[in-house]
């Protein structure tokens, strides 16, 4: 009991309970209002801002993801287009020469055939003249045999092939 | 003086002695120099010693002697009540004295900063002044009393004696004390001033334990500007400083990352509100109460570690019962202002329990509103507390080897002794002056929290 009778800081005092909580409630007052309030909405600002900056950077980021995919989609839709027109040309190309050759060899048969019809019938008309001619250089031939008289045998032969040699084929 | 005429007379009056010497007789000093004419000490010199003398040995015969009063028997002349600094080392008496609050601001027992002092007594009004009038000298004991008050271990005192000097100031010589058994048998501590060679009574400190704790109704009450209440300003006046300077750096610079003591601050702040205030509390109403349980915690913090800074008085405001009885007041009256109908539910007509049980519960939780603040109040006094009284127990060794071994060996011996086992209990101390901070706040919280809870299914 000896302690507990001069134990002074646990006896209660009137001065200090009084002076204790007139400071205490002044300085939660004057701390909520000029201090931990601000500090509290401060903070809690700051880290909406940061928050908010995270979301839009996010979303920045999502969005160039998305265009990045679409240019990528383009790109490769381009590609695709690019073979496939290629593909086309080459087809075009490959038909085109083809039926250049077809037409080509159609006219070169035609012409062929043309040419060999003309040369029938020029060879037709060739021989027709030739008889004609036959006939007459015979007649001229003969003409002639009989004028010179037939001397020799020799000068016959001679005439015959010198009438031959001067005979020409077209 | 009673005590001796008792004495004198018959043994067998001893005991209605003591209760008349309660009930505070004063005629029994005007017997005083009957009773002593015969021992040839009428002087007013040095002979109030032999006063005490007296007055103590009528201790030793009704066998309520005190340990520290057994060199001053009757027979004794060498040493009186005024010799009593010659003592052992009184570590007990040190350390109490050390953690109490008090009426002047003791540095290093060698600066004595003097308090304001304010003073009422319903009988003669308020007593307005320095400390510095009572001439405070060694164990912060006055040497000059003020308008009828003089200073006792740091405390202002009044004297309830009409032959005491009420008016102005004169020169008092050194304290006595006596135990004596009051009506109810239990030990009871009066204290007495000497002056002119005869002793006067002290009243009480004022308290209002209801004399539960050794104080009871006094005539006099003392609204100082104590020890406590200074180093309260002073934590308060610095603790604003600082915050004032990180919340203008907020305001000056709203999107820079913080720096310096912003940033130290702002990480126990973030720290009491993610960690107490919002779990506790809870996201949507954790805003309204965050100054509250911030000024809490810091107040606190800041007295723990004010109180531990090495010659700076050592003040023990978190360690005194009448701080932390505000502070529970306070977290008692603010949990349940913010009490809502579902808190109160819960408490007096408990849901979800068979009708015969409610009444019960209701009476526990019922004890339960008080015994909250009350753990709180305890709690922190004692934790700081016993914390100032261990590191001054370590202190106190140097002086306890220096009387052991005698001279400056032993005091040298307990140096070494003292000086690891005290870091080392300072450094305990500061963890213990952050959790019990932290404690403190964190129990407020979650009373808080469950004061303001919705509960959806009832």
């Amino acid at each position: 009991m000896i302690f507990l009778i001069s134990f002074t800081p646990f006896q209660p005092t009137f001065g200090l309970a009084f002076w204790s909580l007139v400071i205490f409630l002044l300085f939660w007052a004057l701390m909520a209002k000029f201090a931990f309030g601000p500090i509290a909405d401060a903070l809690q600002k700051r880290e909406h801002d940061i928050q908010g900056s995270i979301d839009e950077a996010k979303k920045a980021r999502q969005e160039m993801s998305n265009m990045k995919a679409e240019n990528d989609k383009l790109l490769a839709e381009a590609r695709e287009e690019r073979t496939l027109m290629l593909n086309e040309a080459k087809e075009q190309k490959n038909k085109m020469i083809a039926e250049a050759k077809e037409q080509a060899k159609a006219e070169a048969t035609k012409i062929m055939q043309t040419a060999q019809a003309e040369i029938e019938s020029q060879k037709l008309a060739a021989k027709q003249s030739l008889k004609a001619e036959v006939g007459t250089m015979a007649l001229d031939i003969a003409e002639q045999v009989i004028r010179k008289d037939l001397k020799n045998d020799s000068s016959q032969v001679d005439l015959v092939n010198n009438l031959v040699s001067n005979l020409k084929l077209n | 003086m009673q005590m001796v005429q008792a004495q004198q007379s018959n043994t067998q009056d001893l005991k209605s002695a003591t209760q008349h010497q309660l009930n505070h007789d004063h005629s029994g000093h005007d017997h005083s120099g009957h009773d002593h004419s015969g021992h040839d000490h009428s002087g007013h010199d040095h002979s109030g010693h032999d006063h005490g003398g007296h007055d103590h040995s009528g201790h030793d015969h009704s066998g309520h002697d005190h340990g520290s009063h057994a060199g001053h028997g009757h027979d004794s002349h060498s040493s009186g009540p005024c010799g009593h600094h010659d003592g052992p080392y009184d570590p007990t008496g040190t350390a109490i004295h050390h953690i109490s609050d008090g009426n002047v601001y003791s540095i290093l027992d060698a600066i004595r900063i003097p308090l304001p002092t304010f003073l009422y007594a319903p009988d003669k009004g308020w007593d307005f002044f320095m400390s510095s009038k009572f001439h405070i000298g060694h164990h912060e004991d006055g040497h000059m009393s003020y308008n009828g008050y003089v200073m006792h271990h740091g405390s202002a005192y009044r004297v309830v004696d009409a032959g005491f000097p009420m008016e102005g100031s004169v020169a008092h010589d050194c304290f006595t004390k006596k135990t004596v058994k009051d009506a109810k048998g239990k030990d009871k501590d009066i204290n007495y001033v000497m002056y002119n060679g005869k002793e006067y009574k002290l009243d009480a400190r004022s308290t209002f334990d209801a004399g539960l704790l050794g104080g009871g109704i006094t005539s006099f009450y003392d609204y100082s500007i104590s020890k406590n209440v200074l180093s309260m300003i002073l934590v308060a006046l610095l603790l604003f400083f600082l915050f004032r300077k990180a919340a203008k750096a907020y305001t000056r610079n709203p999107n820079s990352a913080p720096s310096g003591l912003q940033n130290v601050l702002e990480t126990v702040f973030m720290f009491i509100r993610d960690e107490v205030a919002i779990p506790f509390i809870g996201e949507k109403k954790y805003m309204k109460f965050l100054p509250f349980l911030m000024s809490i915690f810091f107040f606190i913090l800041g007295l723990n570690l004010w109180g531990q800074v090495p010659f700076l008085g050592s003040t023990n405001v978190t360690g005194n019962l009448t701080f932390t009885m505000v502070l529970a007041i306070i977290v008692f009256i603010v949990v349940n202002i913010n009490g809502n109908k579902d808190y109160w539910k819960h408490i007096f007509w408990m849901p979800g329990v068979p009708v015969f049980v409610k009444p019960v519960l209701a009476a526990v939780e019922g004890l339960g509103l008080f015994i909250k603040p009350l753990t709180l109040m305890l709690r922190l006094a004692g934790n700081i507390s016993a914390g100032h009284i261990a590191i001054l127990s370590f202190i106190g060794l140097i002086f306890i080897f220096g009387d052991i071994f005698g001279g400056i060996g032993g005091n040298v011996a307990g140096t070494f002794m003292s000086i690891p086992l005290t870091m080392f209990m300072m450094a305990l101390e500061i963890i213990v002056a952050f959790v019990q901070a932290f404690v403190f706040t964190i129990l407020t919280a979650s009373y808080i929290g469950a004061a303001t809870e919705e509960h959806e299914h009832h």
